[in-house]
């Protein structure tokens, strides 16, 4: 054949020995989330009482339903090679204005929560887009603006939400025994599953993480993409912020702080490269929940009461565990690409 | 009737008018052959056509109709396809899914992923690439890529056709399979245009041609009417010998060895390289790729470890560990790659060109400016680098005038020995006959040469002696008249034997 001398010795089928320790190292990089996860469960279960209790499970998915939504749109953006860093902000304004508007009703409250963090993605993508301003500072300025915004707002206050509706059933509620914000984001992580694997939009949406220039002259049509992942983004911390209204009671505008930080590690741990052009939906929720699994655990520690842990020391605890989760990954990545040079 | 006309076409940019007046016509079924030197505006010229650059004035007309493409999504969605000469393509994502980037098969709107790899396999076999596409296209080496590309236009059955320099990375057998695709082309009505600087290719598959030189068409023919030495004439409007062997007036002023390599071996597969540079001697190293030609300068350089074998800097043993080490005893190397090891693009020429000098002219932390502004004049007169002043920056430069401030960088060093790796690759002709110059006088002037080209013509031209490799080995060493194309060629071509017989004699 003339064309053999790829850098892959014997670049054959999926039979070759090669190309199966290639893909079995991509597939451990997902597999050691999940492995991790389980490893967690099965500590938790034997160690801590009511670990696997419904109550537990329940309000685990509850709340951590706020942090997947906010993940699943910073997924899409860091897949194309930007970044967000106005979720949090958003989620915040989000938060107030869906308690303001909840006494109309749920579909009100919610849609306003989503519109105001489509504000923000709107304005994001039009600064990254339209005026080529770097994502990390155009998302920063939003950021600032849209919580300075939230706390103006509120005058710096938790705004109640209507008991009069049935706004706070969006946050507490059930469908069938799973609480709502849960099915409604899994839904969403199953449609965003959908796009970004089996849809010739997440081809594009990949290849213009790959490389913007690339995906230009191959007629995508880069702009557009890039747009609407920050729009998604900000509908998504929208939601987020909806959410949080609801489970909580009131719209809270001092909430969000860090969460961007939180979307990024959970993206990263599924092995997304913050370079862009790769990723994974299903990853990134393995991510999702075991970082919020690792917060819940530390709970049920200072639960058991043989040592109590200030939220200062939780932070440490997650920040190290973090380090240590992604250093492992790293191995696994360069393990990985030693075995391609085989 | 035409399938493209564009005429009239005006482009500047920054006030620097890049295209002026420029006309191109294109038939359906036909080749369009479009030549010109570095900077000559066929880059220019192809953006516009492909809605990658807006025009300032002019008319494109296609099919009869006027036709104004914001961007490469609006010419392709017309038909207008191109392979550029960087490889445009995604290397995280698939074989597959880079042909079939935008046109993915479908069924019920979710991606058939079993009939895309089918048919991307399918079109990559007309071309005689037989590879898993369902591989990242990163997994591949440049000729790969290129064919995937070259099949990824095909696949579009696109009206028109541009090849931007892709036949650069192809060996022999891989462009015979790029011209019976273009063939092919042809002969569905496809109109291409092949942007070269191979002339011999052009000649294979080309029927027309387009000229352009400083921004302007300045001749539009049937290829087969003109000899490729009008060809190069019109290019570069002017009578043009740089190819042939000019006797050297003096012979090297000294004899004795300034570089000696003695046996080198070493891991990245050399496996035993004798050479010997004198001052003012140009050393040309001839062999095919793969046969050792950038593994022997990186081992000079102390790039690679030698395992076996000794260098010898006027009869003196020494040991480099790091390329640092060799700078220090005055060896120099131009690297092949310009891009990626050698220039800075954002900086300036005066900073590029005294990059490898820093340190020297710097006084407690502090860059003497005024020095180096003299030091960089210096070189810009004396390799006459074409620049606008020396804080123009460097990637505003040509590919030639690149390549002399890389030279001019280690000639600030002082050095006795500069090895050059492909100093003339991706320029055009006329600036490579200016660069062979430049190394000729360099050498002239004392300057140990050791000269590694691809380009068989280029070593002939201007080499005093010429080292044979074949399989990392040293096989023969030729001077004076000895040194001919043919004579290269016959001991590449028995190289084989060569070897047989030294261990037979051993």
């Amino acid at each position: 054949m003339s064309i053999n001398h790829t850098s892959v010795p014997g670049a054959g089928g999926a039979r070759d020995p090669n190309n199966m320790r290639a893909a079995l190292g991509k597939n451990a990089m997902g597999l050691a989330v999940w492995a991790t996860l389980l490893l967690m469960v099965l500590f938790g279960w034997l160690r801590y009482d009511n670990f696997l209790g419904a109550y537990n499970i329940f309000s685990f998915f509850q709340y951590n339903a706020i942090f997947a939504a906010i993940s699943l749109g910073m997924c899409f953006v860091i897949v194309t090679g930007g970044i967000d860093l106005s979720v949090g902000g958003a989620a915040a304004l989000a938060s107030v204005l869906a308690a303001m508007a909840s006494p109309y009703g749920v579909m009100p409250g919610i849609i306003v929560g989503v519109g105001a963090g489509m504000c923000v993605g709107v304005l994001n993508a039009y600064c990254v887009v339209q005026m080529r301003i770097a994502p990390f500072i155009a998302t920063l300025a939003t950021a600032l603006a849209s919580t300075g915004t939230a706390l103006l707002i509120s005058n710096n206050q938790s705004v109640g939400v209507s008991y009069e509706t049935l706004f706070i059933e969006f946050g507490q509620g059930d469908w069938f025994g799973m609480p709502i914000p849960a099915v409604l984001v899994g839904v969403l992580f199953v449609g965003g599953w959908l796009v970004l694997s089996r849809l010739p939009l997440g081809r594009r949406i990949l290849a213009v993480g790959g490389g913007e220039d690339a995906s230009r002259l191959m007629g995508v049509r880069t702009d557009r993409i890039i747009f609407g992942v920050y729009i998604f983004s900000g509908v998504m911390a929208g939601l987020a912020g909806a959410i949080l209204a609801a489970q909580f009671g009131a719209g809270q505008p001092t909430e969000g702080t860090g969460w961007e930080l939180f979307a990024i590690a959970a993206v990263v741990v599924g092995g997304t490269l913050l370079t862009g052009g790769e990723g994974s939906v299903v990853a990134t929720l393995g991510g999702v929940l075991l970082l919020g699994l690792l917060f819940n655990m530390l709970n049920f520690e200072n639960g058991k009461g043989w040592i109590s842990l200030s939220a200062y020391w939780q932070s440490v605890i997650r920040g190290g565990f973090l380090l240590v989760f992604i250093v492992v990954q790293a191995k696994i990545a360069q393990g990985r690409e030693a075995a391609k040079h085989l | 009737m035409s399938m493209i006309e564009m005429t009239g076409i005006c482009k500047a940019y920054g006030g620097v008018p890049a295209l002026s007046d420029v006309r191109l016509s294109l038939e359906p079924g036909r080749a369009m052959a479009l030549i010109g030197q570095n900077g000559a505006g066929k880059s220019t010229l192809i953006r516009i056509l492909t809605g990658a650059t807006g025009r300032d004035s002019g008319q494109v007309v296609m099919d009869g109709q006027d036709v104004d493409f914001a961007s490469p999504y609006e010419a392709l969605e017309s038909g207008i396809s191109t392979i550029y000469q960087e490889i445009n393509l995604i290397p995280q994502r698939t074989v597959a899914e880079n042909i079939f980037l935008g046109r993915e098969p479908t069924r019920l709107g979710m991606i058939a992923y079993k009939t895309m790899n089918a048919r991307a396999a399918q079109a990559l076999a007309e071309f005689g690439v037989d590879i898993d596409v369902s591989r990242p296209l990163g997994d591949f080496n440049a000729a790969t890529r290129q064919m995937v590309a070259i099949a990824r236009a095909v696949q579009l059955e696109s009206k028109v056709v541009i090849f931007d320099e892709s036949s650069s990375s192809l060996d022999r057998r891989e462009v015979e399979f790029l011209f019976s695709a273009m063939r092919k082309l042809k002969a569905k009505g496809v109109a291409i245009i092949f942007v070269s600087h191979k002339l011999d290719k052009l000649y294979a598959v080309c029927d027309d041609v387009t000229i352009m030189r400083d921004g302007r068409t300045v001749g539009e023919h049937v290829l087969s009417e003109l000899s490729k030495k009008q060809l190069v004439e019109i290019m570069l409007g002017k009578t043009f010998d740089a190819f042939t062997r000019s006797a050297r007036t003096e012979a090297p002023r000294e004899t004795a060895a300034r570089l000696r390599a003695k046996d080198m071996q070493t891991n990245s597969g050399l496996a035993s390289v004798n050479l010997h540079v004198a001052a003012g001697e140009i050393l040309g190293l001839a062999g095919l790729l793969g046969s050792g030609r950038t593994e022997t300068a990186h081992a000079l350089f102390g790039a690679d470890k030698l395992t076996h074998g000794s260098i010898e800097i006027q009869q003196k043993p020494v040991a480099f560990d790091r390329p640092a080490d060799a700078i220090v005893a005055g060896i120099g190397l131009c690297s092949e790659d310009r891009k990626v090891d050698g220039i800075v693009p954002d900086m300036s020429v005066a900073e590029n060109l005294t990059l490898a000098l820093l340190p020297s002219l710097t006084h407690w932390g502090i860059v003497d400016t005024k020095r180096r502004d003299e030091i960089a004049d210096v070189f810009i007169e004396k390799l006459n680098i074409k620049v606008a002043s020396r804080t123009q920056k460097i990637s505003q430069l040509s590919g030639g005038n690149q390549q002399k401030v890389l030279l001019a960088r280690w000639l600030a060093m002082n050095l006795s020995i500069l090895i050059v790796d492909e100093p003339t690759r991706g320029i055009d002709v006329g600036a490579k006959a200016e660069i062979l110059s430049v190394i000729k006088d360099l050498a002239a002037e004392g300057l140990g040469v050791l000269l590694i080209s691809s380009e068989m013509e280029e070593v002939v031209a201007v080499a005093d002696r010429v080292t044979v490799l074949w399989d990392g080995q040293t096989i023969a060493d030729l001077s004076g008249p000895q040194i001919t194309e043919d004579n290269i060629l016959s001991t590449i071509a028995s190289g084989d034997a060569i070897l047989d017989h030294a261990e037979g004699a051993a």
